[in-house]
């Protein structure tokens, strides 16, 4: 009998080595004339374990990570022993890299995943396996309904932009509806770009028919008759397996002049993008499908009324696409009992940074920033205490160690100051410079500027001479309220949040770490971030 | 009207209009960058910040960029609140760290916007340490220089350039701190408004190429205010001079005509005045290329002998002011004055007077052009015939987006999301003229044939307009004429290049069906020089028949001509050897001068006041700048007559019917402003007024009083408050740069403050009868071709090709064939070609738009000659020819 081993083909798996231990573990079993068949799913998420390698047996999948390429060797012992030994899974426990059966994992087991809820099991471009765990079927449901049901839908389930502006998606779906136009258009935002984050990626790679499934959902509540995904170029990998997917859609009738037999009409166009942070703002990725410098539109008028080419458009982030099918699949108020006060239905919370056990936690909003990083995360991996945590991307402030009760719900997160934006969470510990931190955020916004207006063209440069100097330790009264200046200058004046927002890492990392810039402990009080 | 609160007073400003304007229309002093009133706003400086208050209550404010904000009524706002100071010092701040302190070395010194918001700002040290970036520059061609390093990243250039002028070779290029405006390589600025950037960047990285090289200070500057001599638009210009020189040209703001912007050939072209063919001395020839030089009574008394003669023909010019041409009108007699153009152009010209007799309400302004809905451009490329009108039409082919913007709830001030909604709509252009023009990127439809041809299209027009099309009817005609009937403001242009009268027939035919289907059309025909509009008023011999006359041995008086560019070059010889004595009053050599047996050296514009008409019969007076260098210089009305001043001169002309109303052109020498001053020349800074002549004098030379107008010769008098026709330069405290402009405006945008410049006459029928029903060309037979004029922007005007960095942008004599006739004759893109008597060889360039058994031939360009044969010529092959480089692997 052939065993089945699962090694996931996915971005961080292999940057960590996942296709490497694929081949050895083939080779391996080759060796011992074992007849394995190797599966590359999507990763499940559990980036910590990776890479991961799961055996099925009798159903179950026992897994194993992180697998070394030392350890391959005696791993294929147990997994595929010589000349078709049985193999035995009581004794996997022996192994010190056994992680048990994944279905009951406490990583995996704590969470409750919706949009996450194949990642891992299925084969990313098989059509029938993702049939067969529950997809397509809000699609179907959308297909027999109309247009207002669908959007009714949506309104009613709670469900906000995941991008991190946390605009209803039911309100966008519904003035694009309204809005008259030959032709409308759906664009999916996977420009993720946001320091931490990873989750757009991780579904695109691990269940690409989700997202198109979503997108169709969304095209049918509009009208719309065409699609853009636009993805960054930093995910070469996703590109090949989203546009594979798209091409299996198609063949499948999922995609194309009449989607499975009705009269609604509808396909997909994949674009890359060049490498600018600024895409992933609705308005500059739509310039850029068009084919021009990214700059941020004014708004209005809104893409819903005047968006790609002119025409309705509605441009939601990955995530926000691919709950729909969840959400016309199993009812609004399925997914509006989960989460809490405005921020309804699951967050794929992304741990990363100094953690122990980093990957796609996704649960209800609500939850606090403490259990996601100690009992999902298991703490910093360096064992060291906390110092701060950013979320919410690059532009989100740091929070200290005192605010990591606060729940995650949009609003709750706000107002302690910080950012829940496409949820990721990035973690410090007390080895942290956060003098450096802060000059990170000034150079990111330096490299990332599109140029347009004074304060974030010219400001993020002086912010970065500024916090060099500053580590020099000369002048520092002096560089410290220039430096507080030139925060206020770049918040008040900015033409996008790019600009406005950079000083909320910088001002908080000098709450945090006053020491760090040569300040006295507590010297900096939050008020003055 | 709405009112808001600024600083604790009120102000009436207009509803929906963005806070920038409305402050500035009340001289506020707010500083910005990004802004420009014809670009809009774009909030990208982020200088123009104040705080506005939500309620009464409010005592904090928030900070807005004011550009972005729309008034609403009862808004509090305020400039002076501290923290809006300590914003706006630290955004200029910024911009100072990475601009270089070469103000010493920079052309902008004295009149930079920058400098000047950096001064109000109050920003005295910085307090950042860091590099500055710096770039690599680029040659932009003999226009204009760049230093980018100065850029502040207002992003004017790229918009003003890109989105108004419709240039496609500036970009903005880079990010963040590296932003560049360039072109993606070194090379010649393409658009030909290009020259405005001198005047649209804030500080100095596009700065006047020629001027710098013998570069003056704004405020040593003797200044006055101006026509360009460049075409019939009659753009309003400030000239300078110092040291005796014209040193450059700037835009002077007329709402009616030029608004913020000129043409290069205009801006770049002006300093004819210094050519080195002035003439100088007065001439008698005493053998064949010998003139020998004589004094100002002597050349005098040769003029009277002349004039009583009893046989004397009068030749004037359309480059001539009214009282120039009026006083040799005077002095010759009505019967023995040609107005100087030949007899085609002048039958087009009665055509035009007929037209705009006919139907005077429908003569429109330039920024008229703008507001239309539909334009048809029609027998003649404004492009080249008068640029600035050009410009006006492509404004007007972007008014779509206006409505789209307010449809969509957008402020049509916002210009970023006024064309980021709109993006590729366009309001209807239609353009029918022989060969594609600089328009056609905007234009739905285009047709390009002979003029014969579109004299046929253009009565189809007519025809169509009488019985409209039915909605599905398709094609040009139908969709022009249906596109016509349906407009609001229903635009024609047309102009005088075509040497077609046939063509304007059929315009007028166009013109006359819209007024008799009960529409409004608005109408304007240019000519190519810049008073064909006045100079035809005058009535008198034809061209030919002044000509004739000399043949059969006239004396003549030639005014300003130089006749070799008005007529076939054979007849011209013959009239002027069969000529009695043949006296010249110009300011240049010409082959005409060069044939006379008197020549007496006139002054140009700059260096007299004269009156000129333009194509929508607009009489404007351009004031002397400077005193011409040498004694024996006058204005030909002083050689002529025995007027005093010229006011007495224009009170004559304006007795003549043709010139009623004309009075109210101007003030009058007389005029003194509120506190009985003079308006001066010179700035109150102007320097070095002992220093200048110390070469021939260390004593400083008593400043000339000026009899003829009220400006004085000196910094001594008032700029400010006076008529609109009389501000020589523009200058408020605080505001240096020409952005002063607002404060001599009503309002932003709006009228002067001492009323525009300039009075329309009417115009009366001509007495001509001219027939331009059918063309006089014939079909041309086998192997021949018709010779079709195609003027230049560059090079075909006569004055502006006596300045250098004109000529470097002139193309070489080009000859446009169809490839099929080509073909036929053997010839090939890139070849040479010239024909029996031509004076050149001529680039062959291939186009599938000329009509076949046509060539279409540059005029006046280089050696290529300004008249072209009226009948068909056969083209001949010069094999010895070399193409010169292509401009674009030069460019």
């Amino acid at each position: 009998m052939t065993t089945t081993i699962f090694i996931a083909r996915d971005s961080t798996a292999i940057a960590v080595g996942a296709d490497g231990i694929a081949a050895q573990i083939s080779a391996q079993c080759d060796q011992n004339q074992h007849p394995v068949q190797i599966a590359r799913p999507g990763s499940r998420g559990m980036y910590w374990a990776e890479p991961l390698v799961e055996v099925e047996i009798n159903g179950v999948r026992h897994g194993f990570g992180p697998v070394t390429s030392d350890a391959v060797a005696g791993l294929c012992d147990l997994i595929c022993p010589l000349d078709r030994a049985p193999i035995d899974p009581k004794v996997f426990k022996q192994h010190p890299l056994y992680l048990g059966d994944l279905s009951h994992h406490a990583y995996l087991a704590a969470q409750q995943r919706l949009l996450f809820a194949r990642a891992g099991l299925i084969d990313a471009l098989d059509l029938t396996q993702y049939e067969r765990l529950g997809g397509l079927r809000g699609l179907r449901r959308a297909l027999a309904s109309n247009s207002q049901s669908i959007i009714d839908q949506i309104t009613e389930s709670g469900l906000r932009g995941r991008g991190g502006a946390a605009f209803p998606a039911g309100i966008k779906l519904k003035a694009a509806a309204e809005a008259e136009g030959v032709n409308k258009y759906i664009v999916c935002n996977a420009d993720e770009g946001d320091s931490g984050t990873f989750a757009d990626r991780l579904l695109m790679e691990a269940d690409p028919f989700q997202i198109i499934e979503g997108m169709l959902i969304a095209a049918l509540a509009t009208g719309a008759t065409r699609g853009y995904v636009y993805l960054r170029s930093e995910y070469p990998l996703t590109a090949s397996l989203f546009g594979q997917a798209l091409v299996l859609a198609r063949e499948h009738g999922l995609l194309g002049p009449s989607i499975y037999g009705s009269s609604h009409s509808f396909d997909i166009e994949l674009r890359i993008g060049a490498g600018a942070y600024i895409c992933g703002e609705e308005t500059s990725l739509l310039e850029s499908i068009e084919g021009r410098r990214p700059e941020v539109r004014s708004k209005p008028p809104l893409p819903v009324h005047h968006g790609l080419f002119n025409s309705p458009t509605v441009i939601n982030n990955v995530l926000t696409l691919a709950s729909m099918t969840s959400i016309m699949a199993e009812g609004a108020q399925a997914y509006h009992d989960l989460g809490a006060g405005t921020s309804r239905g699951t967050q794929p919370f992304q741990l990363a940074g100094n953690i122990r056990f980093g990957g796609v936690v996704e649960v209800p909003f609500g939850v606090s920033l403490r259990t996601l990083i100690e009992e999902f995360g298991g703490g910093t991996a360096s064992g060291r205490p906390i110092k701060a945590v950013q979320t919410g991307g690059p532009l989100g402030k740091y929070l200290g160690v005192r605010q990591l009760d606060v729940p995650m719900t949009y609003e709750d997160l706000a107002s302690a100051g910080g950012l829940l934006g496409h949820g990721g969470i990035v973690v410090f510990d007390d080895s942290v410079d956060m003098a450096q931190q802060a000059r990170f955020a000034m150079a990111f916004c330096a490299a990332e500027s599109c140029g347009k207006c004074t304060p974030c063209r010219i400001g993020s440069v002086r912010g970065v001479e500024i916090l060099d100097r500053i580590k020099t330790g000369k002048n520092l009264e002096k560089e410290i309220k220039l430096l507080d200046e030139l925060c206020v200058t770049m918040t008040d004046a900015s033409l996008c949040a790019m600009g406005s927002m950079t000083p909320n890492p910088v001002l908080s990392a000098l709450t945090i770490g006053p020491e760090d810039f040569g300040l006295p402990a507590g010297s900096r009080h939050p008020t003055e971030s | 009207m709405t009112t808001i609160n600024i600083d604790g007073s009120d102000y009436e400003v207009a509803a929906g209009e963005n806070l920038l304007k409305a402050a500035l229309s009340h001289h506020q002093d707010l500083p910005y960058f990004c802004w420009h009133p014809s670009l809009g706003s774009v909030g990208a400086c982020r200088q123009c910040a104040v705080v506005q208050y939500q309620n009464p209550e409010d005592t904090r404010g928030r900070l807005v960029m004011a550009c972005m904000t729309p008034v609403v009524d009862g808004m509090r706002v305020s400039v002076k609140a501290p923290n809006a100071v300590g914003f706006r010092a630290g955004v200029i701040e910024w911009l100072m760290e990475n601009h270089p302190h070469d103000c010493p070395v920079c052309e902008e010194g004295g009149e930079c916007h920058l400098q000047d918001m950096t001064v109000m700002t109050g920003h005295t040290s910085r307090r950042y340490r860091g590099q500055k970036r710096t770039f690599e520059n680029q040659y932009l061609g003999p226009f204009l220089n760049h230093e980018m390093n100065r850029c502040i990243t207002c992003y004017r250039c790229v918009r003003y350039y890109r989105d108004y002028a419709g240039g496609t070779d500036l970009q903005a290029l880079g990010s963040r701190d590296r932003m560049y405006f360039g072109r993606f390589e070194d090379g010649v600025l393409d658009n030909i408004f290009a020259g405005n950037l001198v005047e649209v960047c804030p500080t100095g990285v596009f700065t006047d190429k020629p001027f710098s090289r013998t570069y003056t200070r704004k405020w040593d500057l003797q200044s006055a205010p101006s026509v360009c001599q460049g075409c019939s638009a009659g753009c309003n210009i400030f000239a300078s001079e110092r040291y005796g020189k014209l040193k450059r040209v700037h835009n002077r703001y007329h709402k009616d005509i030029n608004g913020y912007f000129l043409c290069d050939r205009g801006r770049f072209g002006s300093s004819f005045v210094n050519s080195d063919l002035r003439l100088r001395q007065a001439g008698v020839r005493i053998e064949a290329d010998l003139f020998q030089q004589v004094s100002i009574e002597a050349a005098t008394q040769h003029l009277r002998d002349l004039a009583d003669s009893g046989d004397v023909v009068g030749i004037g010019s359309p480059r001539a002011s009214l009282e120039d041409n009026f006083a040799l009108m005077s002095l010759v007699g009505e019967a023995n004055f040609s107005c100087g153009m030949n007899d085609v152009e002048a039958a087009m010209m009665d055509q035009i007077f007929d037209l705009y007799a006919k139907t005077p309400d429908a003569v429109a302004t330039i920024t008229a052009l703008e507001r239309a809905d539909v334009t048809l451009v029609f027998g003649d490329d404004p492009m080249n015939a008068a640029p600035r009108v050009a410009l006006a039409i492509r404004q007007a082919a972007r008014n779509v987006h206006f409505d789209m913007a307010v449809q969509a709830g957008v402020p049509t001030w916002q210009d970023a999301g006024v064309r980021g909604h709109a993006q590729h709509a366009l309001s209807p252009l239609y353009i029918a003229t022989p060969l594609p023009t600089g328009l056609d990127d905007v234009a739905r439809q285009t047709s390009h044939a002979a003029p014969a041809d579109l004299a046929v299209l253009g009565l189809q027009i007519a025809d169509q307009i009488a019985s409209p099309p039915s909605d599905d009817a398709e094609g040009f005609v139908a969709n022009i004429a249906r596109d016509l009937l349906a407009a609001q403001h229903p635009t024609c242009v047309c102009g005088t290049a075509s040497a077609e009268p046939a063509v304007m027939q059929a315009f007028a035919a166009i013109i006359t069906a819209l007024i008799k289907a009960g529409r409004k059309p608005q109408m304007l025909c240019t000519s190519a020089e810049v008073n064909s509009f006045g100079v035809r008023r005058f009535a008198g011999l034809s061209l030919q028949g002044a000509l004739d006359r000399m043949q059969q041995g006239s004396n003549a008086m030639v005014l300003q001509n130089d006749l070799y560019r008005r007529e076939i070059p054979a007849m011209v010889s013959a009239a002027l050897a069969g000529a009695g004595r043949v006296l010249v009053l110009d300011s240049f050599e010409t082959a005409t001068a060069n044939a006379a047996d008197i020549v007496l050296p006139v002054t140009t514009y700059a260096e007299h006041t004269g009156t000129v008409v333009n194509c929508e019969g607009r009489a404007q007076r351009a004031y002397q700048v400077f005193e011409a260098e040498g004694q024996d210089i006058q204005p030909a009305w002083r050689w002529l007559s025995d007027f005093e001043h010229i006011d007495d001169v224009l009170h004559a002309c304006a007795a003549l019917p043709a010139f009623e109303g004309l009075e109210a052109v101007s003030p009058e020498a007389g005029y003194r402003t509120a506190t009985n001053s003079r308006v001066p020349r010179a700035t109150h800074r102007f320097s070095g007024r002992t220093a200048a002549t110390a070469h021939v004098s260390v004593h400083e030379p008593k400043t000339s009083v000026d009899t003829d107008t009220p400006f004085s010769f000196s910094m001594e008098g008032e700029n400010t408050g006076q008529a609109g026709a009389l501000i020589p330069y523009v200058w408020s405290p605080g505001w240096n740069s020409n952005q002063s402009l607002f404060k001599f405006q009503q309002e932003v945008g709006g009228s002067l403050t001492g009323g525009e410049p300039g009075v329309r006459l009417g115009f009366a029928p001509s007495k001509s009868s001219a027939d331009g029903s059918a063309s006089s060309r014939t079909k041309p037979a086998t192997g021949e071709v018709n010779l079709i004029p195609h003027p230049q922007t560059f090079g075909s005007d006569e004055l502006s090709s006596l300045v250098g960095a004109i000529v470097e942008r002139c193309a070489p004599p080009t000859l446009w064939l169809n490839p099929d006739d080509a073909r036929a004759l053997g010839l090939s893109s890139r070849d040479g070609a010239t024909w029996p008597d031509a004076k050149t060889t001529y680039l062959v360039q291939l186009s599938d738009q000329v009509t076949p058994g046509n060539a279409l031939a540059s005029v006046g360009v280089g050696t290529g000659q300004s008249v072209l044969p009226r009948d068909a010529v056969t083209l001949i092959k010069d094999s010895a020819f070399t193409p010169p480089p292509d401009l674009i692997a030069r460019g």
